[in-house]
């Protein structure tokens, strides 16, 4: 029998929050709790899209807010077109994520290393003057999305316990594939070129077929958390799409714990609970922040998840 | 005689000024142990690499089963029945004994963009890993992480992920590689057990090895093959006595 572990009870705590939190946002009558939530479980799911690549293949992807970008424009832009049905926003949304995962992916994966990191940033500072540039569509102002996706009735975006289940089901739903997948045969070989390419290519894989494949599933996934978070703040702009957000999604997977499957969404919690409650505090919140997470990350290998690991063996 | 199993042909490959692998042509039947030896910077590692498929070479072919491999990346290699292994030991450090070995034979059984089911519960594919780790006496580790094993139970599961791919022709680059004296005559042992089932082009600096083991061997001094023949053979021959003796440039001055 598998023991019972501090990393399993700290994993179960935070999911059965997750799923509660409704309920006492609804009994204390503090909505705002709900609305910080929402965005933590949206920004958690993109972490976790992250997590894919970064943690299990090995890509250290430097311009995954893209996707957010992305996504959510697909929704701002035809909202102000008129289409307003979520059955046509969201898969445009995963469609075109792929779309530029599929093109960024074959042109990044001919590199390695650092000049990955620093192609997949330049691609995304790319798209973020591409998405300043669209006039028509705000420009650097951005665009306000005045009606939520319409999902024929079945559930209501408007409805804020309604929309953060919708969120709370799409992250669940994804960390189900991500397990999936990274017991899958694919998932195996993803892995394999993380640890040795050369061994790799010599037992028969071609390395760049499998991590281009990896990388647009997980554009797809953060493009899915884009669709969301314009639907959360019914606003987009190219702000979203900005390198620090990017650094901010890596943060958070190094924070919880690269190649975990909960390690993302622990990083993103901690991550944005405390950038919220340090700037209630003091202006300068960036100043506690930063030493902060320096020193989780220096001392505790692994992120969260591997200092509660070695917390419940020792 | 029959098409050999493997053929290289006046096989040209340059560093710079330097002519790491200069006219080798060399061929192994089917079923023979061809053993190629030679000093320390002889280009042995370069031929195997070119055979491979991790380096190109500048001219010359190479063909495995009447094949023309010569331009195929190594995957594509791996899949005809060529399988390899490395001199400095090159496994997934942080996947298990059984999951090396079951990645090699996934390789080759049906396609691996499966996303949904289970790899590590796929019966076909743990029961070749266990039957190869089996060959090389690892089954009891079968579980342990790569990073965990000793240096000699890596050399072994080198082996055993070779194994898992049911090559045609197997590359053994050094496999004695830093073994100590027992581990060596394990390995030896092994390897004539091996040899029976496949094909294998052996490149070891181990003398007793090697001449315990080969059918014909082929010497490589300075990227070139200055002798090629059964044990005995070589063992008379003045030139190869030369080479090893350290009078070197007498070998030099063919070229």
């Amino acid at each position: 029998m598998k023991a019972f572990t501090v990393s399993k009870a700290a994993t179960a705590l935070m999911l059965a929050g997750l799923v509660l939190l409704p309920l006492y946002s609804q009994l204390s009558g503090n909505v705002f709790i709900l609305t910080l939530f929402t965005r933590i479980v949206i920004l958690a799911l993109a972490a976790a899209s992250l997590n894919l690549i970064m943690g299990f293949g090995g890509m250290m992807s430097f311009g995954h807010a893209a996707y957010l970008g992305i996504g959510g424009y697909a929704v701002g832009m035809l909202a102000q077109e008129g289409v307003g049905s979520g059955w046509i926003q969201f898969p445009v949304a995963l469609a075109a994520s792929a779309t530029y995962a599929l093109v960024i992916g074959a042109l990044s994966l001919r590199t390695r290393g650092v000049y990955f990191i620093m192609i997949t940033l330049a691609f995304a500072q790319m798209a973020y003057y591409v998405a300043s540039g669209l006039a028509r569509y705000g420009g650097d102002d951005g665009l306000t999305v005045y009606k939520r996706s319409d999902f024929s009735g079945l559930v209501n975006l408007g409805n804020r316990t309604q929309f953060y289940y919708l969120c709370l089901a799409c992250l669940f739903a994804v960390l189900i594939l991500i397990w999936r997948i990274v017991n899958s045969r694919f998932g195996l070989v993803v892995q394999g070129l993380r640890s040795n390419e050369q061994r790799m290519q010599a037992i028969g894989f071609p390395a760049k077929r499998y991590q281009l494949v990896c990388f647009v599933i997980s554009g797809m996934m953060c493009g899915l958390a884009g669709a969301l978070l314009a639907n959360n703040t019914d606003f987009i702009s190219p702000a979203v799409m900005y390198w620090t957000r990017s650094g901010d999604l890596m943060v958070m997977v190094i924070l919880g714990g690269m190649g975990t499957l909960f390690g993302p969404v622990m990083g993103a919690v901690v991550f944005l609970l405390l950038e919220e409650f340090l700037s209630q505090i003091t202006e300068y919140w960036a100043l506690i922040m930063g030493p902060l997470l320096l020193l989780i990350v220096l001392f505790g290998r692994g992120g969260i998840m591997g200092a509660l690991g070695r917390a419940g063996r020792g | 005689m029959a098409e050999p199993l493997l053929r290289v042909e006046k096989l040209v490959r340059r560093f710079g000024g330097i002519i790491a692998t200069d006219n080798v042509s060399l061929d192994v039947a089917s079923g023979e142990l061809h053993a190629i030896i030679g000093p320390n910077g002889a280009g042995k590692t370069t031929l195997i690499s070119q055979l491979t498929g991790h380096l190109e070479p500048h001219s010359g072919s190479v063909s495995l089963g009447g094949r023309d491999i010569t331009h195929l990346p190594a995957y594509r290699r791996c899949a005809l029945g060529l399988a390899r292994s490395f001199q400095i030991t090159s496994l997934l450090l942080d996947f298990t004994a059984a999951d090396n070995v079951a990645l090699a034979a996934q390789a080759h059984a049906g396609t691996s963009f499966r996303f949904f089911a289970d790899a590590r519960k796929e019966k076909g594919l743990r029961d070749a890993a266990h039957a190869a780790l089996d060959r090389v006496g690892l089954l009891h580790r079968a579980d342990v992480v790569v990073s965990r094993l000793s240096h000699g139970e890596r050399r072994e599961l080198e082996l055993a992920v070779a194994l898992a791919s049911k090559p045609k022709l197997l590359l053994l680059d050094e496999p004695m590689a830093g073994l100590g004296v027992t581990e060596s005559q394990r390995m030896v042992k092994l390897l004539q057990e091996l040899r029976k089932e496949v094909s294998i082009v052996l490149v070891e600096h181990d003398m007793p090895a090697v001449f315990a083991l080969a059918d014909r061997i082929s010497v490589l001094v300075y990227g070139r093959v200055i002798a090629s023949g059964d044990p005995a053979a070589i063992r008379a021959n003045d030139d190869v006595k030369r080479a090893y003796l350290g009078d070197q440039h007498v070998v030099t001055h063919h070229g």
